[in-house]
């Protein structure tokens, strides 16, 4: 609120009335509404739905299948961040280094943001395609007889690094910017304190991007979980059999293709506390920020 | 120490370092990029070239062939879903998504910011929340809603259901915040109401600012792929992104798949995003590394 401001009553309420319908209406009520329909079992013939408390929530917790996924969408998150994290510094490192061709490099690394999660799938399909497909070639003159879509392992691994190549240039443009930003006497006190660029990247460079690396976990983690939905539907292409799919994957697919609402609102309720419970650890981290300058 | 006795120290190590990190930054640019020109290739060729060599490293004379063929036929059943009418869909999507975000959240933080609210802190803790829960652990009960008020298969039920959240309310809160209070008593001495205010001095002022979130809105929602999907069944409202899932069918059929097609059409669902955020480069970058932090 500024000090000076209009004290006109209606036109505030004029303003915000467009954006608050809106969050009401696809926002707050939908969201009500899978927390509701999770303690419900819903005939999947249409013919009312019935309380059930708790148990979709049990079925879930005695559910193998589930806790398969859940441990693969584990792993996923967790090697999709950190390799887009790490190549994305690497990069980054690199480009803040060189003057001759950064502009160029700068565009090279960053335009594959612009590419839409399953447009990017759908690139990772024709990279391992079986009868030609340059990955599955390279693979193969490995004697890794590459099956995308047909062996576990082998989606999972096209999974990731379609992922991760889909990552790397957020990460690349944070990172470069937090390395930009660090001021240039810092730097040349660095340059006369320690010779190794090495010691003077882990001494100097490394905790001062760490504010930006922190605030990057987060969204590379919540990438991991929710935006890679378009990889894993077009590289399983729509029909997840035995393949590997994420959480997400499985609440689209219990709730939109099995119909069962119930048990996919249990779900969704799950990834949604997941989801609170990081943005609130972020928060917390970005009000106490790390900071050494 | 005088300036050449410290470039003789520091010139020469540096040197090697400097190959290595073109070099590094040279490779990445390369994972970045193969995909895209195997992509390009394969737009050039025939069918049966691509099924029998895979990508080569000629560029062939089918580019013109494949471009009508992706523009004008249809996938589908109902013939509806041409290339073209996928692009102005996808345009459709993009600007109009990236427009109501705008609008809505500037008028939302433009009355945050400047007017003496009652229950102001109530109304921003309501938007605040919004960025919490990203689309996908509410998508089934937000389709239900979009189903009974009749949306499906409309263009607002593609994209106000989008707009949900509060990333451009923030941005723009942010940024009026920091536009000098002397600006409102001057204008005020002036006598220019709230209205007059908005729109003659601080929509101008915000104009970067616009800029900058226009491209962000737009590659967001041009890159929209599960809403699309449930949201829209009918052919002919299908956007490019949504229409990758029908092409990755496509290549599985019985007779020889269509990738020169298929592939210019996943091409022209990648550039328009590609090309907005390679020319706007500065603003996107500034846009994108301060509405996040």
């Amino acid at each position: 609120m500024k000090r000076a401001g209009f004290a006109t009553r209606w036109l505030p309420i004029l303003l915000l009335l467009p954006q608050l319908a809106i969050i009401a209406l696809f926002f707050y009520w939908p969201a009500a509404h899978a927390v509701q329909s999770s303690f419900y079992l819903e005939d999947p013939f249409g013919f009312g739905s019935s309380f059930v408390g708790f148990d979709n929530y049990t079925h879930l917790a005695g559910n193998s299948e589930y806790g398969r996924i859940a441990q693969f969408t584990l792993l996923f998150t967790v090697l999709v961040t950190f390799f887009s994290l790490a190549l994305a510094l690497l990069l980054a490192v690199k480009a803040d280094n060189v003057i001759r061709g950064a502009k160029m490099y700068r565009t090279l690394l960053m335009w594959v943001y612009a590419v839409a999660p399953p447009v990017a799938g759908f690139i990772g399909l024709l990279m391992f395609n079986q009868n030609w497909g340059p990955l599955a070639e390279l693979a193969k003159s490995f004697g890794w007889d590459f099956k995308l879509g047909v062996n576990f392992g082998d989606t999972a691994t096209a999974m990731v690094l379609v992922s991760v190549w889909k990552q790397v240039p957020v990460n690349f443009i944070f990172f470069l910017s937090g390395l930009q930003s660090i001021p240039k006497s810092v730097r040349e006190a660095a340059l006369i304190d320690a010779r190794s660029s090495f010691r003077r990247f882990w001494d100097v460079t490394f905790p001062l991007l760490a504010p930006t690396g922190f605030f990057l976990l987060i969204i590379n983690i919540t990438y991991a979980l929710f935006d890679t939905f378009g990889v894993v539907d077009v590289l399983v292409k729509g029909e997840p059999g035995n393949n590997p799919m994420t959480l997400v994957y499985k609440v689209y697919v219990d709730g939109f293709r099995g119909n069962d609402i119930g048990g996919s609102s249990a779900q969704s309720v799950i990834l949604m506390v997941l989801v609170l419970a990081l943005t609130i650890f972020q928060f917390r981290l970005v009000e106490r920020r790390i900071h050494y300058t | 120490m005088t300036d050449t006795t410290q470039l003789a120290i520091v010139k020469r190590p540096l040197r090697w370092g400097r190959v290595l990190d073109h070099l590094v930054l040279i490779l990445g640019a390369l994972f970045m990029l193969i995909p895209l020109l195997m992509v390009l290739q394969t737009t050039t060729t025939t069918d049966l070239e691509t099924i029998k060599n895979g990508p080569e490293l000629v560029i062939g004379d089918q580019f013109d062939d494949n471009f009508m063929s992706a523009m004008f036929q249809a996938s589908g059943f109902s013939g509806e879903n041409t290339g073209i009418q996928m692009l102005i869909n996808s345009l459709i999507l993009g600007i109009g998504f990236a427009l109501g975000k705008i609008a809505i959240g500037m008028m939302a933080a433009y009355a945050l910011v400047y007017f003496r609210l009652r229950f102001a802190t109530f109304a921003f803790w309501l938007i605040f929340t919004t960025l919490l829960l990203p689309l996908e652990v509410r998508i089934l009960p937000s389709y239900e809603i979009a189903q009974k008020l009749g949306l499906l298969n409309t263009y607002t039920g593609l994209i106000v259901p989008l707009i949900a959240s509060a990333t451009a309310t923030f941005f723009f809160r942010q940024f009026f915040r920091s536009v000098p209070e002397e600006l409102v008593e001057a204008a005020r001495i002036d006598g220019a109401g709230p209205v007059k205010f908005f729109i003659d001095i601080l929509v101008p002022l915000s104009q970067t600012m616009i800029a900058a979130m226009f491209i962000i809105m737009f590659v967001f929602g041009w890159n929209q792929y599960l809403w699309p999907t449930m949201v829209t069944t009918e052919e002919g409202m299908y956007t490019l992104v949504r229409g990758i899932k029908q092409l990755t069918q496509d290549l599985e059929g019985t007779n020889i798949p269509k990738y020169g097609r298929a592939n210019m059409l996943a091409l022209i669902a990648i550039l328009p995003p590609v090309l907005v955020v390679i020319f706007f480069q500065s603003w996107f970058v500034k846009g994108l590394t301060e509405s996040d932090k």
